[in-house]
């Protein structure tokens, strides 16, 4: 536990070293949200319709951009290595790293998600959901994608093989995310999607670290 | 009980695999065109012809195989690759890799014949129905998985990478198929239902049983021959392959 601590403070006092990769993310989510309206057209009722889609399709794809950074420094200057060396677990030390990665990555874009929601005017009944939701997926996100992270360290064109590696995956978190919020509008609720939700968070945080972990021991061979 | 397992381990080695899978090759394409014939002939000749959907339902015994093999055979990647992360055999991840186009392939005939199938019966080319959306992701999930390995230079790194990805991948498919499940039911946004197909006559049945049987067979014979292409490839600075009479007669020396 205190070796996940260690790990969640050094990478969040590295990240607020360099602010700007994480203000990057954050607007390029706000970019990607604002084109939608204006691809499609300002009419409210149907951009009250798609919002909750396109704020999750534009958290996927922002949690992408973060994630190609999740291991790369640290291989590059062999701290990986020193972590993969140290008498702590790998997979407790790549736990507390998609910890530190959702807290800078993930929880801002959760954070923001209502502002931008009243862009498309959703209630505040339908805006709580999101966020919830948002609570419930991002740290997916971030799980799924460190698989993906893990296995293409220090490859040829990393950045887009991750994204065909993980987007597909990212399809159930999505389904169940803009469907929570779909739900709550459309007043069936959204406890049942909710739950879905979390049960895959569950046994994300179970089961992603492990492989995660596998795939770094093989990119570190 | 030891001699059993002995005997499967020395085929697990590419050198003693090679020449067997050689030998196997050729048997594997005979079933496949026996049961291609044989499919054919029911699908056309006897299978009769549908009262709602005419002649061209005949397309089912392309499309339905196709699937079926599409899924069946990421399985059997998945678990070629567990065996190789198991016990860190070579050849187990050759086979995953030899499968993987084949796979590929499977999933991009059943779209490509149910976008041909659905044109003429629901007047469209695609619904966003739950089947035909898995497929896509399950066509991705291949694409991702050929990409990754071919992105990494080190083959035994791009098996082991492989491996984790089919793992990963076979735990998601079934929670990919009942989230767009789901996901399509709540929607209700395609007036088609899949669903409630009419029951089917025996001998469609037997046809598209015979014709899966056909896909399956070609499937192990194309993996085979792929896998021994990867064979050579990998094992090319070996004495078993320098010695092998395709590799020292083709040269004419």
């Amino acid at each position: 536990m205190k070796a996940i601590l260690a790990v969640v403070r050094r990478d969040l006092l590295l990240a607020m070293r360099r602010k700007s990769e994480v203000l990057t993310v954050l607007f390029f989510f706000m970019i990607v949200v604002s084109l939608f309206p204006l691809g499609i057209g300002p009419e409210t009722p149907l951009l009250r319709k798609i919002a909750p889609g396109i704020l999750w399709v534009a958290a996927l794809l922002a949690s992408m951009l973060g994630l190609a950074r999740l291991f790369a420094a640290d291989h590059a200057d062999g701290t990986l290595e020193q972590l993969a060396l140290s008498p702590s677990p790998l997979g407790l030390l790549v736990t507390g790293k998609i910890a530190a990665h959702w807290l800078v990555s993930g929880l801002p874009l959760v954070l923001l998600a209502p502002v931008l929601g009243i862009q498309f005017d959703l209630d505040a009944g339908a805006l709580g959901v999101l966020v919830v939701a948002l609570l419930l997926g991002t740290p997916l996100l971030s799980l799924i994608g460190a698989i993906g992270a893990a296995l293409t360290l220090g490859l040829r064109g990393g950045g887009v093989l991750l994204s065909l590696l993980v987007l597909p995956l990212y399809v159930p978190a999505l389904i169940f995310g803009a469907g929570a919020v779909e739900a709550h509008v459309s007043g069936l609720g959204a406890g049942g999607h909710l739950s879905l939700l979390a049960a895959l968070l569950a046994l994300a945080v179970f089961f992603a670290p492990w492989a995660a972990t596998a795939a770094l021991r093989i990119a570190l061979e | 009980m030891s001699n059993g397992l002995i005997n499967w381990f020395r085929y697990a080695s590419p050198q003693s695999f090679y020449p067997l899978a050689g030998k196997m090759i050729p048997w594997f394409w005979a079933l496949a065109a026996l049961f291609t014939g044989v499919g054919l002939w029911i699908s056309f000749f006897v299978a009769p012809t549908d009262a709602v959907q005419g002649e061209g339902y005949r397309i089912i015994f392309i499309h339905v195989p196709a699937s079926w093999m599409s899924m069946f055979i990421y399985c059997v990647m998945a678990g070629w690759a567990a065996i190789g992360l198991a016990l860190n055999t070579r050849l187990s991840g050759m086979m995953a890799t030899a499968l993987a186009p084949t796979g590929a392939l499977m999933a991009f005939l059943s779209l490509w014949t149910g976008a041909l199938w659905g044109k003429p019966m629901w007047g469209t080319w695609w619904v966003w129905d739950a089947r035909l959306t898995s497929e896509l992701i399950l066509f991705f999930l291949y694409i991702g998985f050929i990409a990754l390995q071919a992105a990494i230079d080190d083959p035994r790194r791009a098996d082991k990478a492989g491996a984790i990805l089919a793992l990963v991948g076979v735990v998601n498919i079934p929670i990919i198929y009942f989230s767009v499940k789901w996901w399509n039911t709540l929607h209700q946004g395609a007036s088609v239902s899949l669903n409630k197909s009419p029951s089917m006559a025996q001998t469609m049945l037997w046809g598209m049983l015979v014709m899966a049987l056909a896909f399956w067979m070609y499937a192990i014979a194309i993996a085979l021959m792929r896998a021994r292409a990867i064979m050579l490839e990998r094992e090319a600075h070996t004495e078993w392959v320098r010695s092998l009479p395709e590799v020292t007669g083709g040269s004419a020396r």
